[in-house]
């Protein structure tokens, strides 16, 4: 479903963030990505989802869209996020006047329209948002509240994956929505996104730590240092760096 | 065209001049000239003297400075006071023997003069530079006993209402500009409801400045009797000139006993280029005064254009239980500038005043929100709320709210409410990696904004407003 190869990006008039990453992710799979601070994984995570920001300059990215390899780099964001690419940010933005049910609406509506889906009226819309709430455990005070604003640190992680739920993605990168989730609302988002991983769509974790992993087992583990992908394993990957850092991993690389 | 005008006016898509023969007085302004605009208008001495005083006065006045806004001094001697159509000459004619160059350009604008074409539920009085070009829905108007009319028009068929309303508000020696408009005033509406009638459909007046080194001033005049109301919408454009055009009106509005007067406007004047070349120059004096017990007045303004907006639109609250209402989206973009609010004086017992406040500054726009509410001692029970805030766009323009509260009764309650955002690149990022193109993601943004606003306007302003606001602000974001 998607396929990376040789991407490199920077930040316009910076210096290379990611220097030459291949990574090939199929549908019904779960990959996490971990790396140290400042590795890259925001940046991977942001240039795949057409943050203008970055400039690419190199590689190549091709998503699948009704099974044709089409070139992700070449679309706009929106246009990204209405084939199916859904980023769960690290730091979700506050957008203060708009509230959360207008705004997925308006996402939601937005999807449909451009994938020829007739969009729902806001009876029909509402329900769905009342089962995806409960999938979250979030309840209806959320929905009349500006986006974000306010929110608590894990209330706007939970917010991202409501959002996730809701829209549907084929492809869901998720940038450490573990990190500021407390146990129990750790335990009730992992189960959420587990529910929402089907053999159609795909998921990609970036995290730092093993909690998240142990209710969703990833299939494909990567290590990512200095803008590359330096080690590639399965789920006791993501165990050793826990254990034992990334120290060991680089010096192998 | 030169090839930066052109340019321009794609962005201002009101740009556009119209070629007509103008019969136009002379530069400058002298006791002649006041006399002349009066002559060529044909109107009753009364009217002649009003000006001739109110240019009296003129004369000994110092232009006012305190606003928050920079511009070199005016040359009124640089100015023509008064252009009019050639074919319009001759005083009001039917719509019928309007010369059609001049219904084009109308029609250009989104406003259709027609039978066939015009706006259902709405009757437009279409004024092009110093005159009224024509009043559409005369029959149904004078069915209900409503009076719709240009000022010019007005003065001659009902001179008694005009000499007992005209400068009630605001009196031709309330300030500089008032006293200005008040000697040479153009053209502009007039809108009379008799008792107990509710005017079935808007009345709106469509200003279009096209003559080039001419200055507009408008009069504008709105009744409602006991009982009556209405609700009065307001729009104007002109031509992308390099020079700044001087655009000083007035409008008064007067309320009865339980009479309700909305006033909303949709100003996009050419605001000027990227370098601040250009542009209208808007100072406006608008004031309405709640006469009557339980009467209301709600004044709804979405300003988008003008190099300068220094204007008030205000209410006195005279009658018991009266209430005053100012809803208010000004953005900037470019080099404009805009200081802009309201006065809210709270006369009469119980009364209520609201007022909400959006400003955007975009781009090295300077955005300056500035009212008064004001408690006299017998405003027993009064009360006032206030919300202004302001949305930042990009990190060169300014935002500034002078609030001023002068409170004369302790049984009073203000409140008030101030917030500043900013329109972020993060934010245009998250809703487009959620969907939503560019153009969606801003409409929500500033819809989200001003939506307590833009529900105030009836629904095809609104719409239009929010249209407007958003090209506006495409190139500003991001
Ligand atoms: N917009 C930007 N402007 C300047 N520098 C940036 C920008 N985005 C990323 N960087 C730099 O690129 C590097 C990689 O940042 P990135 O956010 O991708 O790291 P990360 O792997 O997600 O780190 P963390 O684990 O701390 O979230 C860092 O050195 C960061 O400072
Ligand atoms: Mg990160």
């Amino acid at each position: 479903m998607l396929k990376i190869r040789n991407l490199r990006a920077k930040v316009v008039d910076g210096p290379d963030i990611l220097k030459g990453i291949d990574l090939d992710v199929n549908a019904g799979e779960i990959h996490a990505v971990m790396g140290p601070n400042g590795s890259g994984k925001s940046t991977l995570s942001r240039v795949l989802a057409g943050h203008p920001d970055y400039e690419v300059t190199g590689g190549t990215v091709e998503f699948e869209i009704n099974r044709e390899p089409k070139d992700l780099l070449a679309m706009e964001a929106h246009e990204r996020a209405c084939a199916g690419v859904f980023l769960a940010f690290q730091y979700p933005t506050e957008i203060p006047g708009v509230s959360n049910s207008v705004f997925l609406r308006a996402a939601f509506n937005a999807i449909c329209r451009a994938q020829g889906v007739p969009s729902v009226d806001a009876f029909d819309f509402r329900a769905l948002l009342t089962e995806k709430l409960a999938l979250i455990g979030m309840d209806d005070s959320y929905l009349e509240r500006p986006v974000n604003l306010d929110f608590s640190g894990g209330e706007k992680k939970r917010n991202e994956i409501l959002q996730m739920a809701v829209l549907a993605p084929r492809l869901a990168i998720l940038d450490e929505t573990d990190s500021g989730l407390d146990v129990d609302s750790l335990r009730i988002v992992a189960e959420g996104v587990k529910s929402l991983c089907t053999p159609h769509n795909a998921t990609l974790m970036i995290t730092h730590y093993q909690r998240m992993l142990e209710y969703i087992t990833p299939d494909i583990v990567h290590v990512l240092m200095d803008g590359r992908i330096v080690r590639t394993g399965d789920h006791t990957l993501a165990k050793a760096v826990e254990t034992r850092g990334y120290d060991w991993v680089r010096d192998e690389a | 065209m030169t090839d930066a005008l052109a340019e321009r006016s794609k962005e201002y898509k009101y740009g556009f001049v119209t070629d007509v023969e103008m019969d136009k007085l002379p530069k400058g302004l002298n006791e002649g000239i006041v006399r002349a605009i009066s002559a060529r208008k044909k109107e009753p001495d009364f009217l002649l003297q009003f000006r001739l005083d109110a240019f009296k006065w003129w004369q000994e006045q110092e232009p006012p400075a305190w606003a928050h806004v920079e511009f070199p001094p005016i040359d009124f001697q640089d100015i023509h006071y008064y252009a009019a159509p050639k074919s319009m000459s001759d005083g009001p004619q039917s719509l019928d023997d309007v010369d059609p160059e001049l219904l084009k350009t109308f029609d250009r604008l989104g406003v259709p003069l027609h039978e066939r074409e015009r706006l259902a539920g709405v009757a437009v009085d279409a004024v092009f530079d110093s005159v009224s070009v024509g009043t559409t829905h005369q029959d149904l108007l004078n069915e209900m006993g409503v009076i719709f009319c240009s000022f010019s028009e007005a003065a001659h068929k009902h001179p008694e209402l005009i000499k007992r309303y005209l400068g009630t508000v605001v009196p031709p020696h309330d300030n500089f500009y008032a006293a200005l408009n008040s000697a040479v005033f153009s053209d502009g509406s007039f809108v009379f409801v008799p008792k107990g009638v509710k005017c079935p459909i808007d009345l709106s007046t469509y200003f279009r400045i096209n003559a080039s080194n001419t200055g507009q001033f408008e009069r504008t005049l709105i009744v409602c009797e006991e009982g009556a109301s209405v609700s009065y919408v307001e729009g104007c454009t002109a031509p992308s000139r390099d020079e700044n055009q001087l655009h000083a009106a007035i409008v008064e509005l007067i309320a009865l006993d339980d009479a309700s007067i909305k006033y909303s406007t949709v100003q996009n004047w050419y605001g000027g280029d990227a370098e601040g070349r250009g542009g209208i120059y808007n100072f406006v004096v608008k004031r309405g005064r709640c006469e009557g017990r339980r009467s209301k007045i709600s004044w709804t303004q979405v300003e988008a254009g003008s190099a300068i907006t220094w204007k008030y639109p205000s209410v006195i609250l005279k009658g018991d239980d009266s209430v005053g209402e100012f809803y208010s989206v000004a953005l900037t973009n470019n080099k404009m500038q805009a200081d802009t609010g309201t006065k809210m004086i709270h006369i009469g017992k119980n009364t209520k005043s609201t007022i909400i406040s959006k400003g955007i500054s975009c781009d090295q726009s300077r955005n300056s929100y500035r009212g008064l509410v004001r408690m006299t001692p017998g405003a027993t029970g009064a009360r006032n709320y206030s919300q202004c805030d302001s949305m930042l766009v990009g990190d060169q323009c300014e935002a500034n709210t002078f609030p001023y509260l002068e409170i004369h009764n302790q049984s009073a309650i203000v409140e008030h409410e101030a917030t500043t955002s900013r329109i972020s690149g993060d934010q245009l990022f998250y809703l487009q990696s959620r969907g939503l193109d560019s153009e969606a993601a801003i409409s929500l943004l500033v819809n989200g904004f001003c939506k307590e606003v833009f529900k105030t306007l009836p629904l095809e302003f609104s719409v239009e407003a929010v249209k407007l606001l958003e090209m506006k602000l495409e190139d500003s974001v991001g």
